[in-house]
């Protein structure tokens, strides 16, 4: 109670500190490039509001003529860091532990683990832009918080083909066209910074390319109308769940579709409703060499889908609730752990041989594992300086992949709550002072089968330049 | 055909009453009168069946706006100062009450609905996105408030709207008719003699504040800043672009003249959704550019 209090109290502290904070001497790359405030676009940084979602979809263009590189400063640079040093403290419960601290035999008994400190997240660079009007690009290299880095985006998109918004191409690496986007999202904690209904898996299974919060390699058209009430795309992907090389299966693909359509209401706002499907196959046995999975030799492909309902509704320019449902379903084989190899001695059981070995007899219990899913995100926008976020989602398992598994495995219950607070908004730099807590609860998915309940508070600094 | 005289002297009139304008609406509006006029009836706009209340446009303005109009209205928002002319127009100051997109006459306010769909249009070749993302009672909001910047909202009502006759069948003779007024009136000593924004003033031409501005090249594909409809290429030459070197040319042109001008104008501009008739006849014709005399 005394170091909550202390939390606190030393968050209010921050607060009236960086409510001194005036001047910024970075640049995020496209409001330095347009003169707009961060909140133009975004409802608050990095989520964006309907005009971003525009601005997004012209291929990161304002269609005023003055989009092309040559109308820019020469030293401009269309470059923004973004990174965060955060506080926050873990709570896991029912962690298998073993009853005497470093022995093996000694039996082992679950107990809660908890853990606070200082940390940082990674280092997103994120660059994109025009290359010339109507040819867009965007590269992500991105560090987890060792400083690993991966490229998150690369990808190069044709605009407005013959003249027309309803003729976009996207080639390469990129985040996929949810309309609430996960590399958008507003929350930072580890299991509140994602979105739960984009990553569900039930236990055991192992299809990792279901998984549409991740960025996907692939071709994308998309069309909208002028004034992007209505918007449509499809994509065809690599089912590899953007890992590169083809490692994990070579000829398997997945469609992933959406298409929305917003409407004018009057003074409560413009609200949206669409939905998506992805829809897919991807292997489940790997050729071996020596016993190992041979890279990219992925065969015996199985379907899988993930479908659902989005909706984003606003009530007046302060309170908005955004939805997204999901129905899924997995292939039995998947459902039985085949599926990923990427990296057979990750020391992830699932992923390791025989499971994806061809001829593997499936048990007689085994099904096609689907569950139903929701997620529901509410704003109160104080301010474009101001926003409090409260979210709740629930995955619940509809048939298990084994029938003898209680029909609650897995299902996950998540609360998140936090707020973002701009201390400035200009068109140089954003940061927010963020605070957070998630609270997740799963069934029976402990070593001895019991509840799990997670918690997660975070405070820390969320800065780009 | 007017003399060369005629023109200049309407140019320097209207270029005169738009200072003196703008120099009487400089008298500002102190914060407690504008916290008066957002509390008073008179706050509003109106758009069709759509009625804007200033206040409401508070938390939208400051969103999207203010960093380049500024909390005032000024034009002074923070990034004003990055925004350098021609290439990039400074922001309007909504302080002087001039607007470049009207349907009424030079000299005059804009109608709600002129600045409603300037909203939505956005200005081209300027730092003015497209907001057509708004809901229209966004949008009428918005218009009240820009309306609480300048007392001239106060002191006078908006122009009566210039009256437009319907548009009449293009034909060749139409359009050289229209190349014979672009001669007459001189349109090319600023927008070049093929509509390329090279005429021999084009350089010189600053806006009423001072900064250089450039005349509207019609052969680059971009469009317009008040519009791009035959309907609005009328009223651009027509009222004039106030706070602009361009000015009114309702005293040069009658209405009939107008049409013919805008279908010449038409055909200067590159292959659009609007121009294909215009152009196929300037292709028949063989059509050659005015001779600058």
């Amino acid at each position: 109670m005394i170091s909550s209090r202390r939390s606190l109290a030393g968050s209010l502290l921050l607060v009236l500190v960086l409510g001194c904070f005036q001047n910024a001497h970075a640049l995020p790359a496209f409001a330095r490039k347009y003169g707009l405030r961060c909140s133009a676009c975004h409802e608050s940084w990095p989520m964006l509001n309907y005009f971003g979602q525009k601005f997004k979809d012209n291929g990161y263009q304002l269609m005023n003529d003055r989009d092309a590189p040559i109308w820019q400063n020469p030293s401009y640079w269309p470059v923004t860091f973004r990174i965060t040093p955060i506080w926050h403290r873990v709570s896991d419960a029912r962690v298998s532990e073993d009853v005497v601290p470093g022995s093996a035999v000694s039996g082992t008994v679950e107990r809660r683990v908890e853990s606070s400190g200082f940390d940082l997240s990674g280092l997103d660079f994120h660059t994109g832009g025009t290359l010339e009007k109507n040819f867009s690009f965007y590269v992500l290299p991105s560090s987890d918080s060792t400083a690993t880095f991966h490229f998150e985006t690369v990808m190069g998109r044709l605009d407005n083909l013959f003249g027309s918004s309803w003729l976009n191409v996207k080639f390469g690496k990129f985040e996929l066209d949810n309309l609430l986007s996960e590399k958008r999202i507003l929350t930072l904690t580890t299991n509140g910074g994602i979105y739960q209904t984009y990553h569900f898996m039930p236990v055991g299974d192992n299809n990792i390319f279901g998984q549409i919060g991740d960025n996907q390699l692939g071709i994308e058209y998309m069309g909208h109308s002028a004034d992007d009430r209505t918007r449509i795309s499809a994509a065809l992907l690599s089912s590899s769940d953007g890992n590169v090389g083809l490692v994990t299966g070579a000829n398997s693909y997945t469609g992933f579709f959406t298409g929305s359509q917003a409407f004018d209401a009057g003074k409560l706002g413009v609200e949206r409703i669409g939905f998506y499907a992805m829809v897919g196959e991807a292997a489940t046995f790997y050729k071996t060499s020596g016993g190992v999975p041979i890279p990219g030799s992925g065969i015996g492909n199985k379907g899988f889908s993930r479908v659902g309902f989005v909706g984003q509704f606003y009530f007046g320019p302060h309170f908005d609730l955004q939805v997204v449902t999901q129905h899924g379903s997995d292939n039995v084989y998947f459902g039985q752990g085949f599926g990923n190899a990427t990296d057979p001695n990750d020391g992830t059981p699932a992923n390791d041989l025989p499971n994806n070995t061809p001829g593997t007899v499936l048990p007689a219990t085994a099904r096609a594992p689907s569950w139903n899913g929701a997620t529901f995100e509410a704003h109160y926008v104080y301010s474009p300086q101001l926003i409090f976020i409260g979210r709740f989602e629930l995955e619940r398992m509809s048939q298990q992949a084994l029938t003898t598994n209680p029909s609650n495995l897995g299902n996950i219950t998540s609360y998140t709550i936090g707020y973002r607070y701009n201390p400035f908004m200009t068109s140089r730099a954003g940061f927010a002072w963020h605070n957070e807590y998630n609270f997740m609860h799963q069934d029976l998915t402990s070593f001895y089968g019991n509840n799990v309940n997670s918690s997660e508070l975070l405070i820390g600094f969320d800065f780009d330049f | 055909m007017r003399s060369k005289s005629f023109l200049r002297c309407s140019w320097l009139m209207s270029a005169a009453a738009v200072v003196a304008l703008s120099l009487s609406a400089r008298a500002q509006l102190s914060t407690v009168q504008q916290q008066e006029w957002l509390n008073s009836p008179a706050a509003t706009s109106h758009i069709g069946n759509i009625t804007g209340n200033a206040k409401a446009a508070a938390p939208v303005y400051r969103r999207y706006c203010v960093g380049c109009h500024g909390e005032l209205g000024d034009g002074n928002g923070e990034v004003a100062q990055w925004l350098q002319p021609p290439m990039y127009p400074k922001p309007r100051d909504f302080q002087l009450g001039i607007f470049k997109c009207r349907s009424t006459p030079t000299g005059t306010l804009p109608t709600d609905q002129d600045l409603f769909d300037t909203i939505a249009r956005g200005l081209d070749r300027s730092s003015m996105p497209i907001w057509n993302t708004f809901t229209k009672d966004e949008r009428a909001d918005l218009v009240a408030w820009i309306k609480h910047f300048s007392p001239r909202w106060q002191n006078e009502k908006a122009g009566t709207p210039i009256q437009i006759p319907p548009e009449p069948e293009i034909t060749p003779e139409r359009v050289k008719a229209g190349q014979e007024v672009f001669g007459r009136v001189q349109c090319w000593k600023c927008h070049g003699v093929q509509g390329m924004a090279n005429g021999p003033s084009a350089s010189t031409l600053t806006d009423d504040l001072g900064a250089p501005i450039w005349p509207y090249n019609f052969t680059d594909g971009s469009r317009p800043k008040c519009g791009n409809t035959d309907r609005d290429l009328y009223k651009i030459f027509m009222t004039g672009l106030d706070g602009t070197p361009m000015p009114s040319f309702v005293d040069n042109i009658k209405p009939d003249e107008a049409w013919d001008l805008v279908f010449y104008l038409r055909t200067l501009q590159p292959h659009n959704a609007f121009n294909a008739k215009e152009r196929q006849i300037a292709k028949q014709l063989g059509l050659k550019p005015v001779s600058p005399q």
